[in-house]
């Protein structure tokens, strides 16, 4: 067998290096450019990138309680109960519509696990991610978030950015 | 000498309270400057900020929680040997700092085998490190302190033989003569400096802070602690006070480690004489040394703690077999060599 590498000195004073430049960097005033890469959080807030995972918020209106979230949580986290309603039809004289009514839609974040395949896989964008991530409880229980506090949530979904060029969307026929 | 004559309760008493404050408040000052700051700032982070101005309260904080911990022993745990231990590392920090010189007349001690008195004591520490691995009934703590064992007296090797080359250019093993000589002597007659050893034993020196360095197991020697291997080997068991006594030894050792080198290779508590017309030989050093020894001899400890510090916030650790080899096949035969040419260049001069 090779016998291994041995260190080079130059090497271990660049490593000695490179640990100063940080210090000096993080010890430099904020003005001048420098600081801890850290935010000292309750005192000041990060702001979480505009896609950043923090919340689910729920769109009432679009729901169809179609269970498709619900199946496809892997932490069985999302609780849904609804019933059908009639509606009144679209046209003049034409047939009353069904509609399916939310009767509950909780979502549980002491279970959730932030993956998102809710979102993914909802067919009728009522599922959203919003970037607000302060809504820890002293109570477990309170984490579990009904209809009502998940539609609050909707005021902090930032819209969706711009496309990029030419990735606009065909046009239906 | 000192006009004060006090009588010896009060001396011991003085010692006692000396020699705590002088384990103690380095310990806390290396602990809280460069543990929790330097090496926060070295990875870009701001480190304990809430527990008084900058965290400087941290520490009392992290004291509190430990002593509030429950003094856990495992079951299978050899239990008198298994509490001595932490004790055994520490006191050994305790006896190490009896023979440094903070002044003229400012020492616990004053004995011409200053040198190697502190060696052999300083391996006391080892005892209590496997008596920690093999009574804690734990497989990692057994690797951990067998390491710790082996390490130390592979690096106990290097340290004696470098601390050597010292005591041969001075001509005495007290720690106190070694100060007044290097504070007297003369660069080929220029005495505006003094002659510190760090000069001429410069090998020596680099030698003995790498062996400081894995005396004190502090990464990249931290091979029998490895926390992410050995869960922090022969600490693995203990909690509460136990733990903190081992923390407080590991980083009071570190400063009175920092202490010796600097009696042994920056001159210790002294100016050099020359400034103020002061004479070795007739003791003729001013009393005001003894307020402004023990200042000089911290700073110049808080200078190479910090180097010891930024070493180990720096390298990744060392294999084991690395760092044997590092020891026997690099150190010792350098540190053998520098002893050769010291000899020499002493007969030659």
């Amino acid at each position: 067998m090779a016998a291994p590498k041995k260190p080079q000195v130059p090497g271990l004073l660049k490593g000695l290096g490179v640990t100063l430049n940080t210090m000096a960097q993080t010890l430099k005033p904020k003005k001048l450019g420098g600081g801890a890469a850290t935010v000292q959080y309750p005192h000041e807030k990060e702001t979480p990138p505009l896609r950043a995972r923090g919340v689910i918020a729920l769109r009432e209106d679009n729901c169809t309680s179609c269970m498709l979230c619900a199946r496809s949580c892997p932490d069985w986290c999302i609780y849904i109960e609804g019933h059908k309603e009639l509606a009144p039809p679209r046209r003049a004289g034409g047939a009353p519509r069904k509609v399916n009514k939310l009767d509950r839609f909780d979502i549980d974040y002491a279970l959730c696990m932030y993956c998102g395949i809710c979102v993914d896989v909802c067919p009728f964008d009522a599922l959203f991610w919003s970037p607000e991530y302060e809504y820890s409880e002293p109570k477990i229980a309170d984490l579990l978030h009904d209809k009502t506090k998940l539609g609050e949530w909707m005021e902090t979904v930032p819209e969706a950015p711009a496309l990029e060029a030419g990735a606009e969307k065909k046009k239906g026929k | 000498m000192l006009a004060v004559d006090l009588p010896y309760w009060a001396q011991s008493l003085l010692r006692v309270l000396g020699g705590t404050v002088a384990v103690l408040l380095p310990a806390g000052t290396i602990v809280y400057l460069f543990l929790f700051k330097m090496m926060s700032f070295m990875q870009s982070r701001l480190g304990p900020m809430e527990a008084g101005p900058y965290g400087s309260m941290q520490l009392f904080a992290e004291v509190g929680k430990w002593l509030q911990k429950e003094d856990l022993a495992p079951d299978g745990a050899d239990k008198r040997i298994y509490r001595m231990a932490p004790l055994v590392v520490l006191v050994s920090t305790f006896l190490l700092v009896a023979v440094v010189p903070f002044g003229p007349d400012a020492y616990f001690t004053n004995f011409d085998a200053g040198v190697f008195y502190m060696l052999a004591v300083s391996s006391i520490s080892t005892l209590g490190i496997l008596m920690a691995g093999w009574s804690s009934a734990n497989k990692y703590s057994l690797l951990g302190g067998l390491r710790a064992a082996g390490q130390l007296i592979a690096y106990e090797l290097p340290m004696v033989l470098a601390v050597l080359g010292v005591v041969i250019q001075a001509g005495t093993m007290n720690l106190q003569q070694i100060v007044v000589k290097q504070n007297s002597d003369s660069i080929f007659g220029w005495d505006g400096l003094g002659n510190p050893y760090i000069l001429t034993q410069f090998i020596g020196f680099a030698i003995f802070m790498i062996a400081v360095q894995a005396e004190l197991t502090q990464t990249p020697f931290d091979m029998p602690i490895a926390e992410s291997e050995l869960v922090s080997g022969y600490m693995t068991e203990y909690s509460g006070f136990r733990f903190l006594m081992f923390f407080i030894a590991e980083f009071a050792t570190a400063g009175v480690f920092s202490l010796i080198a600097s009696v042994l290779f920056l001159g210790g508590w002294g100016v050099p004489f020359s400034w103020f017309g002061w004479d070795a030989t007739t003791g003729s050093v001013d009393n005001w040394m003894n307020v402004a020894g023990p200042i000089i001899m911290i700073t110049k400890m808080m200078a190479l703690s910090g180097i010891i510090m930024w070493v180990r916030f720096s390298y990744p650790r060392f294999r084991e077999d690395q760092l044997q080899r590092f020891a026997w096949k690099v150190l010792i035969p350098v540190s053998l060599l520098n002893i050769m040419l010291t000899a020499i260049l002493k007969v030659a001069f």
